[in-house]
């Protein structure tokens, strides 16, 4: 896929992620938004994985230890062909599979998470599996700045340098924002990148909203032998919409009808002056 | 039943009357002063929040820290993450080393609705009630609310206080006497006794009306404190109705209902008993009312329930 038709699908994408919080009345909007193009190009032009083969033990793994950004992870596997994305109408609903945080139900979820610092310990693990096994596979996963202060990920991330786990990729989200407000304001999370590199990782930091810049990230990886791999990936929460961007209160606030026609409005604007360019 | 506030919302105002009374009382939070509708107290009284990011471990640990300094502590986070993510620090650093900690487990059960078992605690009874030194109480009104988080001020205990974000209906006059570990009751019956805590007390209530329409006496009892257990309301009602039915918010195993059959049981009273509450299985998924409704935790469930329970007594 090219780099141009990438980003009319993270376009997309976002259209899809505010229609679908907007019926079911909940939503990460802000979260969702921040990490629809690192889904994008991780689901279309880095990982090994698909309906077809998804029960092959050798496809690459993604785990989203973020949960609550599902929204753009339903979207993108609905795109991806492992469910239509109607749905996706059903989010939320009674006795649905698609509920707010990522499962097991819905075809193409790798792991329950929802409870922040969970995944990162989960993708150690299979890492060490590939590992012990032989195998080429490798393991994806996104994290959540804020949610970089569960004192969990600082002990996965020991034991993936100390197994040396090279097929292990930590993204980190970096959009500088939680729930009660800035990272560095709530509880100071810098420098990020001393405190990554003095636990073992290989770290590389990139614009996130950049699909060229993540395509040419993930290219390198792994980025040094023997270490686990960190991107800090730079990133704006609630990204493409200009009244959701970098707003605390867009964590998980549901657009209204009429800022779901504003935000629409804005995303098919982008969308015609991409379609000219291609 | 006039509607009130949020218990969550009861709670938040309880707190910021203590605290501007008491410059030692100390709110602790985990990313989770929004949730907790505690931003009014973090601007009426900035000095005495203490913010520990998204780290539930920590935030118990750091208030058993706060606790054995004086400080009058209340760790506020989502009842799930607090009391499973941090279950060995509520056990070691605050019940165990008699830390007069107040865990206070917001959107508790499964108000969190289809945001899914990570974001639901149907646990937390039973973990918490196989802890020495720790009281469990679930208020079912804000009227229970404000005075449960009152007593848990002036306790100087381990107390763990759970409760929901919806608003709940106003079931006590106020005034009503309230105190840790004895019951209240909302209605006396003959036939039957619903015995409830938390959120089910008002359909428990409203269960009972319907019954009384029907000519079934029912009587209904809101056990907020899950421990220590009342046993002296519980052997009562069950002594002078034909069936009891608890119901809760909380798993089948481990809760109310299970520590009330083993008072019933070992007084050597077999009575017609019946354990309302979320089965052991995959929680299906929708709202919080939803979820009632798929488990028959509604007013015309309970009825039903307590119907058949009395009538094959
Ligand atoms: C263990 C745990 N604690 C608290 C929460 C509630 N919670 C959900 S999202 C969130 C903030 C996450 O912030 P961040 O990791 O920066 O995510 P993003 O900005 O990408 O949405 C919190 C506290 C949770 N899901 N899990
Ligand atoms: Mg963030």
């Amino acid at each position: 896929m090219t780099e141009l038709e990438l980003r009319l699908k993270s376009v997309q994408y976002r259209k899809t992620i505010l229609r679908i919080i907007h019926r079911a009345q909940a939503g990460h909007t802000g979260g969702s938004l921040s990490c629809t193009d690192i889904l994008n190009v991780l689901y279309n032009h880095v990982m090994d994985v698909s309906p077809e083969n998804f029960d092959d033990p050798n496809r690459d793994r993604y785990i989203q230890s973020k949960g609550h950004s599902v929204e753009a992870l339903y979207t993108v596997l609905a795109d991806r062909g492992f469910y239509p994305v109607e749905a996706l109408d059903t989010l939320n609903q009674y006795q649905s599979h698609f509920i707010g945080h990522p499962t097991r139900k819905v075809n193409g979820i790798e792991q329950n998470t929802g409870a922040l610092g969970h995944g990162l310990s989960v993708a150690v693990g299979l890492a060490l599996a590939a590992k012990q096994d032989g195998r080429p596979y490798r393991v994806f996963t996104l994290l959540g700045d804020g949610e970089l202060t569960e004192g969990s990920s600082w002990e996965a991330s020991m034991t993936a340098a100390h197994y040396r786990l090279d097929n292990l990729v930590v993204i980190v989200d970096r959009n500088g924002l939680q729930i009660t407000g800035p990272t560095e304001q709530v509880v100071a999370l810098e420098s990020l990148e001393d405190k990554f590199l003095a636990f073992g990782y290989a770290v590389r930091s990139c614009d996130g909203n950049d699909i060229a810049a993540l395509v040419r990230m993930f290219e390198q990886v792994p980025f040094e032998p023997g270490k686990p791999n960190l991107i800090l990936a730079q990133t704006v929460k609630g990204k493409g919409v200009s009244f959701i961007e970098n707003q605390i209160k867009w964590h998980h606030r549901v657009p209204t009808d009429d800022e779901l026609a504003r935000a629409l409005a804005e995303l098919e604007q982008a969308e015609r002056e991409l379609k000219v360019m291609a | 039943m006039e509607l009130g506030k949020p218990n969550l919302e009861a709670f938040a105002d309880t707190l910021i009357a203590l605290g501007q009374q008491d410059r030692d009382l100390l709110v602790v939070t985990s990313d989770s002063r929004g949730s907790g509708k505690l931003a009014p107290f973090a601007q009426t009284l900035p000095d005495q929040i203490v913010e520990v990011g998204i780290a539930e471990q920590n935030l118990v640990g750091i208030s058993a820290g706060l606790a054995a300094a004086g400080k009058k502590v209340f760790a506020v986070s989502p009842a799930c993450f607090l009391t499973a993510r941090s279950l060995e620090q509520i056990k070691n650093d605050v019940a165990y080393s008699d830390q007069p900690v107040r865990l206070v487990g917001i959107s508790a059960g499964v108000s969190y609705g289809a945001l899914g078992s990570t974001h639901h605690s149907l646990h937390d009874f039973a973990a918490l009630r196989a802890i020495h030194n720790l009281a469990i109480v679930a208020p079912a009104d804000n009227f229970e609310t404000q005075a449960a988080i009152t007593a848990a001020y002036h306790a100087g205990r381990p107390v763990y206080l759970r409760f929901g974000k919806k608003p709940m209906p106003h079931l006590h006059a106020e005034g009503t006497p309230f105190e840790i570990g004895r019951a209240i009751p909302l209605a006396t019956g003959s036939d039957v006794t619903l015995i409830a805590t938390g959120e089910t007390v008002a359909p428990a209530l409203q269960a009972s009306q319907i019954l009384g329409m029907q000519g079934v006496s029912a009587g209904v009892l809101s056990m907020h404190t899950i421990k220590p257990l009342d046993t002296a309301a519980l052997l009562d009602v069950a002594q002078r109705s034909k069936a009891v039915i608890t119901v809760e918010e909380h798993s089948v195993y481990g809760g109310l209902g299970e520590a009330c059959a083993a008072v019933l049981i070992q007084h050597g009273i077999r009575t017609a008993f019946k354990i309302v509450a979320i089965p052991d299985e995959y929680t299906v998924t929708g709202s919080q009312a939803e979820i009632f409704a798929h488990y028959g935790i509604t007013p015309e469930g309970l009825a039903s329930t307590a119907r058949h329970c009395s009538n094959s007594s």
